[in-house]
């Protein structure tokens, strides 16, 4: 497999929003034009998480997955309030290939083995915002007793097919990925761990790269989205073998 | 020409048809057997579980339908587990009987880390698409790989790939439309 570079869009209300540390959200734009940027830049996936997760923004979330789907020719995860297998459903029904779950898993680790029977392990994605060892839960703002690498094993164990392990300290930072914590986690597991938080440059997700299967980027590209072709340039002069694309 | 989705329950139906919507040509979405069995070009999409995939077929009478059009030499394209319901049998879910158009068995990758989530190169096609696995398609009909194991199978008007054509960016959409121009 190639190394995968997996843009990530943080959404409020149907917008893309970025804070640094889950802190001081603003608006960076349209969910479907950004994602269609980096389906047509050379991203390998999207991963769209819905950050506010609010009930009665179910509506807005499922209609904008929907055209995330009939724009993009290329996979995409969606996260945020998933808590059932029935809001998995409706993601996937949606056009969603992969969906993401976080606080809902932890407080019931049955949700990821069904999920993964009715639509295979592939389409469960594990979000862990990890701190200090311990799992935080409510987008990072309250830690947990539960350990890191304890509950990615009991994650994988339970069908998920990936982790999305963000690094709390280093999100939004742009000072390099946790490539301790994602070490750590990739050997406790025997499924794909995806890298997050951190990337300033093309350099950190060489590195990241170097450790793992796939990488998130977040500000690096939504402040110059037409610059996702360049950076991958640039990763693939850090040595990297990004899979072959063609510009659309 | 009218191109159909067969529809199980699990799959995701509206990427393949947003696909194909791409290239201009519509399509539908059905379990109806009468409609599988009439259409010009008809898409078995691959996301869920074995077992369940093949009782949902079965219940609608899809199965009869896919087979029948097999043997009136119509094209049916495999996606996926599209690819594996085909086979004759699946290790999948303790053990399934599959629909039988290919030889093989489905069974589970021996890699270290499961599933095969990305893109990979399949030779000798020559371009990468993009993969998500965890059983392959053990096969004699394999005609193209992607690191060492059946990336497409052929067999008479069945074609089965375990990539996802969908979502392959251009490569993906050049391969939907070679298949579409297939009579």
């Amino acid at each position: 497999m190639f190394p995968r570079l997996i843009p990530c869009l943080d959404m409020a209300a149907g917008r893309v929003v970025k804070g640094v540390s889950f802190e001081g959200l603003r608006d960076v734009g349209d969910p479907v034009e950004l994602a269609s940027y980096y389906s047509q830049g050379g991203a390998d996936e999207v991963v769209l998480l819905d950050v506010a997760a609010t009930p009665d923004g179910r509506s807005t979330l499922l209609d904008v997955v929907g055209r995330v789907a009939d724009a993009l020719t290329i996979p995409f995860t969606v996260g945020g309030g998933v808590r059932s297998v029935r809001d998995a459903a409706a993601l996937i029904e949606s056009g969603a290939d992969r969906v993401s779950i976080n606080t809902a898993a932890l407080a019931q680790p049955s949700l990821i083995t069904d999920i993964a029977e009715r639509f295979g392990s592939q389409a469960v994605v594990v979000a862990i915002d990890a701190g200090d060892g311990v799992v935080h839960t409510h987008g990072g703002r309250q830690a947990t007793e539960i350990s890191t690498l304890e509950w990615a094993r009991q994650a994988s164990d339970a069908g998920a097919g990936e982790i999305l392990l963000t690094s709390i300290r280093q999100d939004g930072r742009r000072t390099g990925y946790d490539l301790e914590l994602t070490r750590a986690v990739r050997a406790a597991v025997d499924i794909p761990v995806i890298a997050s938080g951190g990337a300033g440059s093309a350099a950190h997700i060489a590195e990241a790269l170097r450790v793992t299967e796939a990488a998130l980027v977040a500000s690096i590209v939504h402040e110059n989205p037409g610059g996702l072709v360049a950076l991958r340039e640039a990763i693939e002069s850090e040595g990297i073998v990004l899979r072959p694309w063609r510009e659309s | 020409m009218s191109i159909v989705i067969v529809d199980y329950g699990a799959g995701n139906t509206r990427s393949v048809r947003a696909a194909l919507s791409r290239l201009g040509r519509e399509s539908v979405v059905s379990a109806d057997p009468d409609v599988i069995r009439d259409a010009s070009h008809v898409v078995l999409p691959g996301v869920g579980s074995a077992k369940a995939a093949m009782s949902h077929l079965q219940a609608t009478g899809a199965d009869d339908a896919i087979r029948a059009r097999y043997l009136s030499e119509r094209p049916v394209l495999g996606i996926c587990l599209g690819l594996q319901l085909a086979l004759g049998r699946s290790e999948e879910d303790g053990g399934v009987d599959g629909l039988g158009i290919i030889t093989g068995v489905v069974r589970l990758l021996d890699d270290e880390r499961r599933p095969r989530l990305g893109w990979a190169r399949v030779e000798p096609y020559g371009e990468a698409f993009y993969f998500a696995h965890s059983y392959y398609a053990d096969t004699p009909r394999a005609t193209d790989f992607a690191l060492g194991v059946t990336a497409i199978a052929e067999r008479r008007s069945f074609l089965g790939v375990q990539f996802h054509p969908e979502k392959s960016g251009e490569a993906g959409l050049e391969f939907l439309e070679s298949w579409c121009s297939r009579v």
